[in-house]
């Protein structure tokens, strides 16, 4: 059982769509929310995945199909 | 004195004993370290300071590190340059260069951060230290590890440039060449640092070593006099620098060093990356991650870790934000080499186009005590100017045509 922080980052076209249901749907992770910013055209959540790592692996797979951008929760730490 | 007070969550405040963490666990917000400035009040004072080591760490107070075992002893007191023959050409009358081109001791202004956090990674016992860098962190942070005696890993894209990597390799640390690209490196480091015991500087150490830019501040206040510039132009990556900046300036107020803070905080990025001056330009509070197409590779960081809290602190400041096209990199690197004798790298021509542009547009006024930094050494990115500089004259090894080509008449013997 591991859990993983991630910042994700919602196109414009993504916003309305319940993409973290989805994901607590279709793998066996465990969404947990801790802070986001969704606006009109614009939206990022800072995200805990929990659940084993190849499942989260695959659910952040899934993240990235649907259109959503993932990122560590450092954001970019190659300086 | 215990000068340290936490480590407190930019976003909820929640503080957090000062460790090895840098992710607040209730709502995921960067840390920082919070200072016991009415500790700090009662030691620091002007002439404490000067009486000081030639170095950052004339600023011990104001550092986060307990002791003085410091790894990097040399780090910083760089020249501020007066740069009259550059401010004459922009029409601005007392104008300067803090010149991190010849920090010691991988001529970046990143000596700095990598001092301080590595001298805080082995107060807090770790001996391996790593970062994810494509150049002027890695440098700096295998040769500090070279000089500490610490095992040190450097992970680097697969496909960077040959120069790059040896200038890492000839430190000897663990080169480690991802398969992949950024993104998968950025990744697997974030993942390796929580992971693995090891101090990453700029993961898990990153509250301590993003302290070490307030020095840039600290010794331009004192080496202007103790007084403030009216405007600073500064580079952006992460946004990082700039913030602590701001935050090194006010700290100086706050205790008690100078009387009032009067900067006007400018941000320069290049165009080919400008997540950050493009958001503050559009009036917004949050920018929108970008992929890096620029020569000043040093600040190609798309989705930078400090963006949001840049635009906040050159908000406060009343200051401006601008980029550069990759042409006006170039001009930028060959004007302060021409005016000055100073070669930066592209994060340097960055900011003097910047700086250039501000001029031209009034933001910074003819009277304003300017400050531009540059933070890196121009013999680090040769190819961003070699087909800029043009080629020496070749003449015939004979005194005549020496003479000829250059229309030169003879003056009988050394005199002019």
């Amino acid at each position: 059982m591991a859990s993983l922080r991630f910042h994700i980052r919602f196109p414009e076209d993504k916003i309305k769509e319940p993409i973290i249901y989805q994901i607590g749907h279709e793998y066996n992770v465990v969404t947990n929310v801790r802070r986001a910013d969704v606006r009109e055209t614009t939206g990022w959540m800072d995200l805990e995945l929990s659940g084993d790592v190849a499942e989260i692996e695959r659910a952040i797979a899934g993240l990235r199909e649907k259109g959503v951008i993932v990122d560590p929760i450092e954001l970019n730490v190659v300086e | 004195m215990n000068k340290m007070k936490a480590l407190v969550c930019r976003e909820c405040g929640k503080e957090y004993p000062t460790k090895a963490i840098h992710v607040c666990e209730m709502c995921f917000g960067p840390l920082e370290v919070k200072y016991n400035y009415d500790e700090i009040k009662k030691v620091v004072s002007r002439k404490a300071i000067e009486q000081g080591p030639h170095s950052m760490w004339r600023y011990l107070d104001l550092l986060p590190v307990e002791g003085t075992n410091f790894v990097g002893p040399h780090a910083g007191f760089t020249p501020l340059v007066r740069a009259k023959n550059l401010g004459a050409y922009l029409g601005v009358e007392e104008l300067y260069i803090k010149n991190d081109t010849v920090n010691h001791p991988t001529l970046s202004f990143k000596d700095r951060v990598v001092a301080v956090a590595l001298t805080r990674a082995r107060e807090l016992g770790f001996e391996t230290v790593a970062c994810a860098s494509t150049g002027n962190l890695a440098n700096s942070v295998a040769a500090h590890a070279a000089s500490a005696n610490l095992r040190c890993y450097v992970f680097i894209p697969g496909d960077l440039e040959a120069a790059k990597v040896l200038g890492n390799l000839i430190y000897k640390p663990h080169v480690v060449e991802v398969e992949g690209n950024y993104d998968d490196v950025n990744r697997l480091c974030s993942e390796i640092a929580g992971e693995h015991g090891w101090a990453f500087v700029n993961i898990n150490i990153r509250p301590y070593y993003a302290e070490g830019s307030k020095t840039l501040a600290f010794e331009t206040v004192e080496q202007l006099g103790w007084r403030t510039p009216d405007q600073v132009v500064v580079p952006m990556a992460s946004g990082s620098l700039l913030t602590k900046i701001w935050k090194g300036l006010n700290e100086m107020k706050h205790v008690g060093l100078i009387d009032e803070v009067r900067t006007k905080i400018n941000g320069a990025q290049a165009e080919g990356c400008s997540p950050i001056a493009t958001a503050f330009k559009a009036g917004r509070d949050f920018f929108k991650p970008v992929k890096p197409k620029t020569i000043a590779k040093s600040l190609a960081i798309g989705n930078p870790a400090d963006g949001y809290y840049a635009l906040k602190a050159t908000a406060e400041s009343k200051g401006a934000m601008e980029s550069v096209t990759d042409d006006e990199v170039v001009e930028g690197i060959q004007l302060l080499a021409q005016t000055e004798g100073i070669f930066a790298e592209t994060a340097g021509g960055v900011t003097i186009g910047v700086l250039k542009k501000l001029v031209k547009q009034g933001v910074i006024g003819k009277k304003d005590v300017t400050v531009a930094y540059i933070t890196g050494n121009g013999l680090k990115t040769q190819e961003a100017v070699i087909d800029a500089v043009g080629r020496p004259t070749r003449i015939q090894p004979s005194l005549l045509a020496f003479e000829k080509t250059f229309q030169l008449r003879r003056t009988n013997g050394g005199t002019p």
